[in-house]
């Protein structure tokens, strides 16, 4: 009779640890495939790519790359919709930016036992991930790991190959599928068993994102989502509005509107793309940056927008500049402006 | 948005290949790689998808992603400022 090949569906997140989770389990002779979530918060290597200084670096999605190198399939989930509710309302709150990363990682568990009864007849049996125990500060102490089993709904059918024994067996280790033995028991924030176990197996040039798998552990970016919320007065968000929280220099003149300026060609040509559902300001006279207006901006304040404006082009000594404001399927109105002094910029102004 | 079916069929009627197109333009990545993807499962072997879009991250992400998943990238083109790229499913 043959022995059934039990089969897992794998949490990738891009990084070093679920590739090692996966490998670990593919020496045992487990097949797996990933999944993968995309948040629209995800750092991911072609929005790193947008400024000129990074265009050299590898334009890869580190979730297909780790993939590739594992060989095996991948599933790429759009969760952009359901995880609003994940980041706005998360019932064990944030880390110490907005990243709610508890419920994060719950909510993805969740949808892959959901994914696992969808695919019924692909056969999964289990789930795995690569978490560490007390790596991560909020999603990865050992007392938040079971959390996660129960409220996702895996319970124990969700196996951690890299710190599996430091826990409680699951189902796959009691019932035989995988060899307990031959799992891990790393902890703690030290990343060095997990870099020689990829040096064993032969994995370079994984990627190692150091705060976390998400925008919303980076302060600067946590901080211009709070101040896109406290300006709007309402917390709800649209892909554009985290996308373009990513790029460019935030300059909040008004409580009404910002200014997203282009620090280079590459982040210039990125918010090209939007001048049909924005307001863009540019120096016709200088050379300078396209800048994207978003919010409320009243005629009466295009004066004040213009002279930052020409401040950040070439034309900041002189004595006057011409600026063209266009709306979006509009004809562009051009207005002469003295350039904004550098030090006349309360520094408040930046988000 | 989606795709646009224009199916070539044998004498007898009987579906031998069908082309499709899929829009996926000012989608960033990996947007325009998860609505091929979600293409793909409806189409059949020996289809073709053609996906349209604007982002270079899709040179490099729909080939990687059809290569992982045994599906072929058959053709890239580009044209002013889109890409298209054509997918032939595989299994
Ligand atoms: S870093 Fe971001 S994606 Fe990762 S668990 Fe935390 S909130 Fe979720």
């Amino acid at each position: 009779m043959a022995i059934k090949k039990h089969k897992a569906i794998a949490l990738i997140s891009g990084g070093l640890d679920s590739l090692l989770a996966v490998r670990v389990l593919q020496e045992q002779g487990i097949e797996v495939e990933g999944i993968n979530f995309y948040t629209g918060f995800c750092v991911e290597g072609h929005t790193h790519a947008i400024r000129n200084k990074d265009k050299d670096k590898e334009k890869r999605n580190n979730a297909l790359w780790s993939a590739e190198q594992l060989g095996i399939k991948l599933h790429i989930v759009d969760i952009i919709e359901e995880y609003k509710d994940v980041l706005l309302n998360p019932k064990h709150g944030y880390g110490q930016n907005i990243n709610p990363c508890l419920d994060c990682k719950t909510f993805m568990v969740s949808k892959a036992v959901e994914w696992i009864h969808e695919n019924r007849k692909d056969g999964f049996d289990f789930i795995i991930t690569g978490e560490v125990m007390g790596q991560r500060p909020m999603s990865q102490r050992k007392e938040v790991m079971p959390i996660v089993a129960e409220e996702s709904g895996a319970d124990d059918l969700l196996l951690r190959p890299l710190c599996a024994k430091n826990l409680a067996p699951t189902k796959p280790e009691r019932e035989g599928w995988v060899d307990r033995e031959r799992l891990f028991g790393f902890s703690g924030r030290s990343r060095k068993p997990q870099m020689a176990l990829a040096a064993e197996y032969g994995f370079e040039d994984y990627a190692s994102p150091a705060g976390g798998c998400c925008f919303l552990t980076d302060k600067s970016y946590s901080d211009k989502l709070v101040d896109l919320w406290d300006s709007r007065g309402s917390r709800e968000y649209e892909l554009d509005d985290i996308m373009l929280l990513k790029v460019g220099r935030h300059i909040r003149p008004k409580p009404e509107f910002k200014l997203i300026v282009s620090r280079d060609a590459g982040e210039g040509q990125f918010l090209t793309g939007y001048r049909n559902q924005y307001t863009t300001i540019e120096s016709v006279s200088h050379n300078g940056p396209l800048v994207l207006v978003d919010g409320k901006m009243e005629a009466a304040d295009m004066p004040l927008a213009a002279a930052i404006v020409a401040r950040y082009g070439q034309g900041r000594e002189a004595e006057k500049v011409e600026i063209a404001i266009t709306s979006p399927k509009a004809e562009p109105s051009n207005i002469w402006v003295q350039p904004m002094r550098v030090d006349a910029m309360p520094m408040e102004w930046h988000v | 948005m989606g795709a646009t079916d224009a199916g070539r069929c044998d004498a007898d009627g009987v579906a031998c290949m069908s082309a499709h197109e899929l829009d996926a333009r000012r989608m960033l990545c990996p947007m325009p790689v998860i609505k091929a993807q979600n293409e793909v499962k409806t189409l059949e072997k020996g289809d073709t998808l053609a996906v349209i879009c604007t982002d270079p991250g899709a040179l490099h992400d729909i080939p990687a992603w059809a290569r992982i998943n045994g599906h072929q990238v058959i053709e890239t083109e580009q044209v002013d400022d889109e890409l298209i790229i054509t997918i032939l499913v595989g299994e």
